[in-house]
């Protein structure tokens, strides 16, 4: 469950139009008719991101009266966002292989 | 034995680039030949829990590479670029793509940069710079999505707690 959910959340953001979606909703729940006015794309396909953002949970739908709203759940996008700090964890992991690597080359270059 | 030296990652809100500086207790050609050797490269560049193959490997300008990282599952991570330069042991500029995305044309331009440093040192600095600010965002997340087994674990902790909540 937790594999899935997992994957599902870094596919979500992969897409530029979903990306575009959360940021536009980041600070301001929009109705589906306000947030498709912003693309070119059908409405049923922006229905279509806002059901997979829903569904990995970066969105939530509140309605309100008659209307349904979409609101970025940001605390889960916090999590996601913190990406620098993972990007220098799997470079640090690449780069301190690479440095094994290197003390067995200059040992190497060191014998005779 | 890993150095102790850390891996710095320098990427500013809002803007299309970013860098990745490390220093190396190796001199400069040795590092250099690190990043071009295909048979150094798959002892490193592979994400710690992964395999990595090489299908194409022309480190030099003009010449084409694709590499493969594959999962414990089976499930293969591609990426592809050109060569634009290989000038050693002080500079190499290529572009990349990863495979992975949902359409293709979004493609990075890296430069590597390899600084002699005194006592046999070396410090590389990559610039990977993006076509918009929403590809470096979420290219590297997408890449990560592979790439990191810490930040799995946090989001898988991290979803564990909102299923129990």
């Amino acid at each position: 469950m937790a594999l899935q959910s997992r994957r599902d959340v870094f596919q979500a953001i992969a897409d530029p139009t979903r990306r575009e979606i959360i940021n536009l909703i980041a600070f301001n729940p929009l109705n589906l008719n306000s947030i498709a006015e912003n693309f070119d794309v059908s409405r049923p396909a922006i229905s279509q991101h806002i059901k997979i953002l829903t569904e990995c949970g970066l969105i939530v739908i509140k309605k309100q009266g008659r209307e349904r709203y979409c609101e970025a759940s940001l605390q889960q996008l916090g999590e996601v966002s913190n990406w620098i700090e993972q990007y220098r964890k799997l470079w640090q992991a690449k780069f301190n292989a690479l440095d094994d690597l290197l003390e067995e080359l200059k040992a190497k270059n060191k014998k005779p | 034995m890993a150095s102790n030296n850390q891996t710095e990652i320098i990427a500013e809100p809002g803007k299309q680039e970013l860098f990745i500086k490390r220093e190396f207790e190796a001199p400069r050609e040795l590092v250099f030949r690190a990043f071009t050797d295909a048979e150094m490269l798959v002892k490193w560049l592979g994400p710690c829990n992964m395999k990595m193959r090489i299908d194409k490997h022309e480190a030099q300008a003009g010449g084409s590479y694709r590499y493969v990282h594959i999962d414990p599952q089976g499930n293969e991570y591609g990426f592809h670029g050109v060569s634009h330069e290989m000038l050693v042991p002080e500079r190499l500029i290529r572009t990349f793509e990863f495979d992975g995305l949902p359409e293709s044309g979004h493609v990075v331009l890296e430069t590597a940069r390899f600084e002699a440093l005194p006592n046999e040192r070396t410090r590389v600095i990559i610039q990977s710079v993006f076509q918009s600010v929403a590809d470096r965002d979420g290219m590297v997340q997408a890449g990560m999505e592979y790439g990191v087994k810490e930040s799995h674990q946090m989001l898988d902790e991290f979803l564990a707690k909102q299923l129990v909540n």
